[in-house]
């Protein structure tokens, strides 16, 4: 592995900042966490993704002291974190109303945690000064947050949880609040934050393209468990499970048993009139396994006629066209009745489109395309 | 501008010569020269001169404003303590029944509250005195300061105080630092509520006050029932105007306010 890239994860030798050991979180009957074992490495940006009520915000409210766990280890640099109560961690949240105080400048809010300490007066003002720097809202110090946009809010939200140079930095949905616009733009600008000030961020989103675009590692979680923990691409990629594959963008599902061919490579067949498909996978399948081939759509292409040599090809019929400006998504309906997403680069100015409604197509994709899925 | 039908200028005049004719005649018979309240005969403000020179009304005004700051301090205190509690104390054994019970002195008759007061009092051997009025005007006052209070705590964003926690406060910290200065509105109006209510009592306040301290009101009944004098006229009329002066001043405050609030948020979302 190269110096330069980042991944301490994959380094046995690198102590975890964070570690979470067997942690289960009860909340009366309903079980938040189950049984949660993870690890979160220091610099990294993390993301903990998953649909609302999944138990990210949970594990977030754990790390900065407001829950504690029911059973179960949360180690944070090596230390037991749970008799240490939230002002006592070093561990700052950035929250998602971002819970600024009202009665207090932009200056005093930056400044607030920084004065419960005892650091001398001009440190807390070179502090504060170098805070508004970094967040570009030096012109804004002496503003109250009513008088300031939600960006700049958003930004008063990140100074004054960096301000006292945590360990960890949590973000709960830390743009939510923003629009499409302003969102990315942000995204950008706390990865820039995050490398400049070397702070390990742990981020809660349910939005996977935040997660994706942020993230060193990512956490795809339901239910209180942890599905799958990789990096962006990987999660894309090689998603382990149908759930993982299904919540991270868009895929084609198809449901068939396997044979083995030898080599990694399965037949598979999924329709009674059809002929079988073929896919390579790394993770073994016995004969007549259940198995789900998960493509994603940008990975299959359409065809008027049927391509030569191509490893997989069906024919069906063009039921909807999503056009989105510079891509189109095709559903297919192929005989059986299941409908494939096929998407293509818009390359080409519209009125040379070449399918419409009702035509009949070939959608076709190579063996390596799909990831071939147990559960 | 529309102009008003003949149905409505009547309901508005009944309707405002209902509320404010007895004070208006009670305004004019105070500038009377007569000593006969119902007969007029010339203006005057001799009855002002004789006020400020009767010891009685002054030691009773006195005492009334003592009883009023005192007694409306300590029930805010205490009020605004047990609003705390029970909005976020959690989920606490017999939390419901102690939230019920804060509010039983709101809608219990007052001749009750200040006979149970008084047998309290005599019985643990407590002289009636100006201690015995504020605590008995703390009593009824500290539930209405709990429910002005509460009020605002259920809309206070939690997330501020656990915001202050996680920047470093102690608990008392982040209420002393976060909590109080943000509900404060709402603390200062349980405050003013308590002192209005301390300041027109008059039935506690004769249960529970003694030979040695009369309040303003418990004078004003007493002196009525020997016959009303033009001075009570002159009394009333000051006590008006400093309502009317103390309310309008508040509206002014809280409507220049609302402006600045709304220029400041317009300004934000052009910058």
């Amino acid at each position: 592995m190269p110096e330069s890239v980042f991944a301490p994860w994959d380094d046995p030798s690198e102590e975890p900042l964070i570690r979470f050991r067997n942690v289960t979180k009860q909340f009366g009957d309903f079980t938040a966490i189950d049984d949660l074992t993870l690890d979160i490495f220091e610099r990294e940006f993390f993301a903990l993704l998953g649909p609302s009520g999944c138990g990210k915000t949970t594990m977030m409210r754990m790390l900065a002291g407001f829950e504690t766990p029911t059973s179960g280890v949360i180690e944070l640099a090596g230390q037991d974190i749970a008799p240490v109560p939230p002002n006592k961690r070093a561990v700052n949240m950035m929250f998602q109303s971002y819970a600024l105080f009202p009665h207090l400048s932009v200056y005093e809010n930056i400044a607030f945690g920084l004065r419960r300490g005892n650091m001398p007066k001009h440190d807390i003002d070179d502090r504060v000064a170098e805070m508004l720097k970094l967040t570009r809202l030096e012109k804004f110090a002496r503003r109250k947050p009513h008088q300031i946009s939600g960006g700049q809010r958003q930004r008063v939200a990140l100074a004054r949880s960096l301000a006292k140079a945590p360990k960890l930095l949590l973000l709960d949905e830390p743009l939510g609040a923003l629009d499409a616009k302003l969102r990315q733009a942000t995204q950008f600008e706390l990865m820039d934050i995050q490398e400049k000030t070397g702070t390990t961020f742990v981020i809660v989103t349910h939005d996977q393209e935040e997660a994706m675009t942020v993230a060193s590692r990512v956490a795809v979680m339901d239910e209180g468990r942890i599905m799958q923990v990789a990096t962006p691409e990987h999660i894309y990629e090689a998603p382990e499970s149908v759930y993982v594959a299904d919540f991270i963008g868009d895929v084609n599902i198809i449901r068939g048993t396997a044979t083995p061919l030898g080599e990694q490579r399965y037949s598979i067949s999924h329709s009674a009139d059809a002929p079988p498909l073929v896919a390579v996978s790394e993770r073994p399948f016995a004969t007549d396994q259940t198995c789900h081939l998960a493509i994603r759509p940008e990975k299959v292409s359409i065809h008027a006629e049927r391509p030569d040599g191509a490893d997989n090809a069906v024919q069906g019929t063009v039921l909807d066209i999503a056009y989105l400006g510079n891509i189109s998504t095709y559903h297919v309906a192929l005989p059986d009745g299941q409908v494939i997403k096929a998407q293509t680069a818009n390359t080409r100015r519209v009125s040379r489109r070449s399918f419409t409604w009702e035509d009949t197509v070939w959608l076709s994709w190579t063996a390596t395309a799909g990831v071939l899925l147990a559960q | 501008m529309n102009r008003l039908s003949w149905f409505n200028v009547t309901s508005l005049t009944l309707g405002f010569a209902f509320l404010y004719l007895p004070m208006v005649i009670l305004v004019v018979y105070s500038f009377n020269e007569s000593k006969l309240v119902t007969v007029w005969a010339g203006f005057s403000t001799k009855w002002y001169g004789e006020l400020l020179g009767n010891e009685a009304f002054l030691d009773a005004a006195w005492v009334t404003l003592k009883v009023a700051v005192l007694s409306s301090t300590l029930a805010t205190v205490l009020g605004t303590m047990a609003a705390y509690v029970l909005v976020r104390g959690g989920r606490f054994l017999g939390r419901t029944v102690f939230s019920g019970m804060i509010y039983a002195p709101l809608v219990m008759p007052e001749v009750i509250t200040g006979l149970s007061l008084l047998l309290l009092f005599i019985g643990i051997g407590l002289d009636r005195g100006v201690l015995t009025i504020v605590l008995a005007h703390t009593t009824f006052a500290m539930c209405y300061v709990s429910v002005v209070v509460s009020s605002r705590l259920l809309t206070f964003d939690r997330s501020l105080e656990e915001a202050a926690l996680d920047l470093g406060c102690t608990g008392f910290e982040a209420f002393r630092l976060v909590t109080l200065p943000i509900i404060a509105p709402a603390v200062i109006s349980g405050w003013l509520l308590a002192f209005t209510l301390s300041l027109d009592d008059l039935v506690i306040a004769s249960f529970t006050a003694g030979p040695s301290a009369t309040t303003l009101p418990i004078k004003i009944f007493s002196a009525v029932r020997l016959g009303v004098s033009p001075e009570i006229n002159a009394l009333s009329t000051l006590m008006i105007a400093v309502v009317t002066i103390g309310v309008i001043s508040a509206s002014l405050v809280s409507k220049r306010n609302s402006l600045r609030q709304q220029r400041d948020e317009q300004a934000a979302a052009r910058a």
